[in-house]
């Protein structure tokens, strides 16, 4: 801690030092696309007027406060109103502003020109992660993954070392090409989030119902991360953001991979699996998606989230069980995990909640099932 | 005859305090009301504060140490409304209270009763709604805001009760701003015109408008919510055909003119300190005037500069900034007067002048970062960061809590009829002028480096910042304890102050002996050129 101030108090000496240079660390991302690079300029002009403006202002007041001392013999002048100086501060801001007003306009109108795209990805919050979907004009080609936050509990709680990319890793990247525009297309199932990438300068909330535009060209190839910044629950501080930006023909090559091993993942669909097989899956899906709710010994946090661990529906009907992840519970926190999870990953979960916690119901739950009960509703 | 002298006799002391723990709970005095709305908004301001370090301690370091984020959002909900609604707007009644009737010379508020009443409703509502801190499921943790629909569908059940407190602190900031426009309007001393009244009483009256156009849309939107929770209606929820942008439109339409109700009685206060320590009159009095007007008739047309990351359309991105933009030519022109009055005075520097002082230097740079916000493509760097997060608290902190502060020390000699200890002041003055700028200056530099609000946990890069910030949030808060012990000795053995406590000092209140009478002028005094602004 001793080491940090000291680093801080030479930080703040160098930074006066150097005047103008200033890190990463202290002052927004130039960034790695048109838009970023011209709104941080737009930045910086902008806060070098207003600390003209503060030098000015704070000089006569400072002047006045050092000099104009009743301790230094001063008399009160007597004057309290001049109707020129009161124009003038008036028209002077008023034409700052306007100057202000006109590279402002002109990066704004230039961000809005969401047209010509190359393609197109639909990005939706969810509590707490992102699902990333590539919206291909041919749909059986189109591919969607979710992308959540892979910083392990141990570096969150201080029980290990934390990674340079704390809090900012996730289990797969938004990999996207460079020198293509993309355009996303921003939205919510459940609360509102905003998806922020700062290197790119767009930032717009994901707001349910709602489809909003954002576009990005980015120059340079990179992994480039960001935060929701829209407050969406309890773990809104763990839903990061990672974008992968790379040349176009290993993109096109690991998309293509991509939608081929998904086309083989789904005719696995059908195969039946043990006990076991499904007891591991099962857990690590539940590690993933029900326990930042449930917690991870299945007590949850009644009454908002209620405990799995002996509950009615862990240890009543199947189907019910089944069906109720499936659907989720409308007007409550719980979610309809059937868009969200695959056959396997819904079948292996319930089975593990129905065989974990001191719940021993004995059935089987196999991704035929789910299927099923998909078709069947 | 003897009977009617008798008869005077006993009304002269009907008109007494009561005594007891009933005097506090049935006066109907303006200074009593005062008096008392000033202690429960300073015990708002420990709780409130003590929340906000509970905050700064988790945000200390990298990691989850002592609380869980639940609890982490439930502490900075909390910490906005109570500071919000709780500390700095009750505050700035009492200091109405206390101050409008003496300065328009008045003996009382014109609505007693109802003063009683706007009072008593308060200790009620904020009780209910730190009680849901203790249900099961926690308390309110959707952020000051409440954006639907985190706040609707997906909130706590004791959300239900936070929605009932907020109604009732509409209802009692509604009673408290009729009551200020009545004894405004129809109570000033002969002579004394509207463009002659003390800058506190206008920014005031100006401010009660405010309050009585916005408060009942805040109650809408709390009401649309209940509905949305309890009744199945779908004003916020985008599957039942509602929309949770409106939402943001609804509480914004009230957020900004409420931003403002928290700084135009700065102004005022403000206005009536610098001229007095600089021995001098206000620059500019019918620019200032006219220059609070402007501010709050632009306050209703720059809402959605909260949320130029909804996602509106282009033409309404332009309006909004230019909009926005255009408050700083009003607010500049009151910086401008405040340093041309001070320019060629004859200053000292007592603590309520420090400070004014350090309002208008650091109420500067809040204003200088929120030029920097209205400026709709770099805001989508800045949205949602640590840099709103300084932005404002630097017109809240050293803003709007300076100012009260200012005018506690200023008026403490009327009020009591006694004097704080000098150099104890000036100690208070420095220790919280330190703490506030250690705690909130890195935070420009935390937000521009891409650190998120709200989250209880960050990455590695934010740390130093953090930890510089979580430092002078301590010493901050620990030199409002001080301010509290000042206060008591002040109280307590303060030096008697005679009736114009500070020698530049204007305005009726100072022609009354130091403390004030119960009543305050039982005969309208003479409203002379030698006590008036103007």
């Amino acid at each position: 801690m001793k080491n940090q101030i000291l680093r801080m108090l030479t930080g703040t000496l160098a930074f006066i030092a150097s005047g103008t240079v200033l890190a990463d660390e202290w002052n927004m991302r130039v960034g790695v696309t048109d838009i970023s690079r011209q709104v941080y300029d737009l930045h910086m002009t902008i806060f070098y007027i207003c600390v003209a403006i503060g030098v000015v202002v704070f000089g006569v007041l400072f002047w006045s406060v050092f000099q104009h001392r009743k301790s230094k013999g001063a008399v009160p002048a007597t004057f309290h109103e001049s109707t020129k100086l009161e124009l003038a501060w008036t028209i002077v801001p008023t034409l700052i502003l306007i100057v202000m007003a006109i590279p402002a306009t002109q990066v704004l109108v230039q961000m809005y020109d969401t047209g010509g795209e190359d393609m197109n990805i639909e990005v939706r919050g969810y509590q707490w992660k992102w699902q990333y979907k590539y919206l291909d004009e041919d749909y059986n080609n189109s591919y969607s993954f979710f992308s959540s936050l892979a910083t392990p509990r141990s570096q969150i709680t201080n029980r290990s070392e934390k990674a340079d990319t704390y809090l900012l890793e996730v289990d797969e990247h938004l990999r996207i090409p460079i020198n293509r525009k993309v355009r996303f297309l921003v939205t919510s199932e459940d609360v509102i989030h905003a998806w922020w990438v700062p290197d790119f300068g767009i930032k717009r909330d994901a707001v349910p119902g709602m489809l909003n535009e954002l576009w990005a060209i980015v120059e340079t190839p990179g992994i480039y991360r960001g935060q929701c910044t829209e407050l969406c629950g309890q773990d809104h501080g763990f839903m990061p953001i990672v974008v992968e930006a790379m040349p176009e023909a290993e993109f096109d090559a690991w998309y293509a991979t991509k939608v081929s091993s998904e086309i083989v993942r789904q005719e696995t669909m059908s195969k039946s699996l043990t006990h076991d097989e499904l007891m591991v899956q099962g857990e690590a899906t539940y590690g993933t998606y029900c326990s930042s709710c449930h917690m991870a010994n299945g007590e949850g946090v009644p009454p908002v989230f209620p405990a799995i661990a002996g509950s009615i529906v862990a240890n009543g009907s199947r189907d019910d069980h089944l069906s109720l992840v499936i659907n989720g519970i409308s007007g409550s926190a719980m979610q309809a995990f059937g868009k969200q999870l695959d056959a396997v990953q819904l079948a292996s979960v319930v089975h593990y909640q129905r065989n974990a916690f001191g719940n021993d119901v004995g059935d089987v739950s196999q991704p035929q099932d789910v299927i099923n009960l998909s078709k069947g509703q | 005859m003897s009977e009617i002298i008798h008869a005077d006799h006993h009304d002269d002391h009907a008109h007494g305090p009561a005594k007891g723990i009933l005097r506090w709970l049935y006066t109907t005095n303006h200074k009593d009301i005062g008096t008392l709305y000033l202690w429960f908004s300073l015990a708002m301001f420990f709780i409130g504060g003590a929340m906000a370090l509970v905050i700064r301690t988790e945000l200390f370091q990298p990691g989850l140490q002592f609380i869980e984020p639940a609890f982490f959002n439930q502490m900075t909900t909390n910490h906005g409304l109570i500071m919000v609604f709780g500390a700095i707007m009750p505050a700035f009644v009492g200091l109405a209270n206390w101050l409008i009737p003496m300065q328009v010379g008045a003996p009382d508020m014109a609505l007693p009763r109802m003063n009683n009443l706007s009072f008593w409703i308060l200790p009620f509502a904020f009780s209910m709604m730190i009680s849901t801190l203790f249900m099961e499921g926690g308390g309110p943790n959707f952020g000051w805001t409440f954006y639907a629909p985190l706040s609707t569908t997906y909130a706590p059940d004791s959300v239900t009760y936070f929605i009932f407190a907020v109604h009732l602190m509409g209802a009692s900031s509604i009673m408290g701003s009729i009551n200020i426009i009545a004894t405004i309007l129809n109570m000033r001393a002969p002579g004394m015109t509207l463009m002659k009244m003390p800058m506190f009483v206008w920014t005031w009256l100006i401010t009660a408008y405010l309050l009585i156009a916005v408060m009942p849309v805040l109650a809408g939107a709390v009401t649309m919510m209940l509905f949305d929770i309890h009744f199945n209606t779908s004003f916020f929820n985008a599957a039942g055909g509602g929309d949770p942008v409106m939402f943001q439109h609804i509480f914004w339409f009230f957020g900004h003119p409420e931003v403002y109700i928290m700084i135009l009685p700065a102004f005022g206060i403000v206005s009536h300190i610098i001229p007095t320590f600089a021995r001098k009159r206000l620059f500019g009095y019918t620019s200032m005037v006219y220059a609070v007007a402007s501010i709050a008739f632009l306050s209703f047309i720059v809402w959605a500069h909260h949320m130029f990351t909804v996602g509106m359309p282009l033409a309404g991105q332009l309006f909004f900034m230019y909009s926005t933009m255009l408050i700083a030519v009003p607010t500049g022109v009151k910086v401008f007067n405040w340093i041309a009055t001070m320019w060629r005075g004859s200053m000292t520097f007592e603590t309520p002048m420090l400070f004014a002082i350090a309002f208008v230097v650091l109420f500067t740079i809040g204003g200088l970062s929120g030029i920097m916000l209205a400026i709709t493509p770099a805001d989508y760097q800045y949205h949602d960061t640590y840099f709103v997060v300084a932005h404002f608290h630097y017109v809240l902190v050293p803003g709007a809590l300076f100012s009260i502060i200012a005018a506690v020390y200023f008026w403490i000699p009327k009020w009591t009829g006694k004097m704080y200890d000098e150099s104890l002041g000036k100690l208070h003055f420095w220790l919280s002028f330190i703490g506030v700028n250690v705690t909130f200056f890195p935070q420009h530099f935390s937000g521009l480096a891409g650190m998120p609000r709200r989250i209880p946990d960050y990455a590695l890069q934010f740390a130093d910042f953090n930890m510089i910030s979580s430092i002078g949030a301590f010493i901050f808060g620990f030199s409002q304890l001080f301010f509290l012990y000042v206060l008591i000795k002040t109280i307590r053995s303060g030096k008697p102050a005679v009736g114009r406590a500070w020698e530049g000092a204007k305005g009726l209140e100072w022609v009354l002996p130091s403390p004030a009478p119960y009543h305050s002028f039982t005969y309208p005094p003479e409203v002379t050129d030698k006590e008036s602004y103007a």
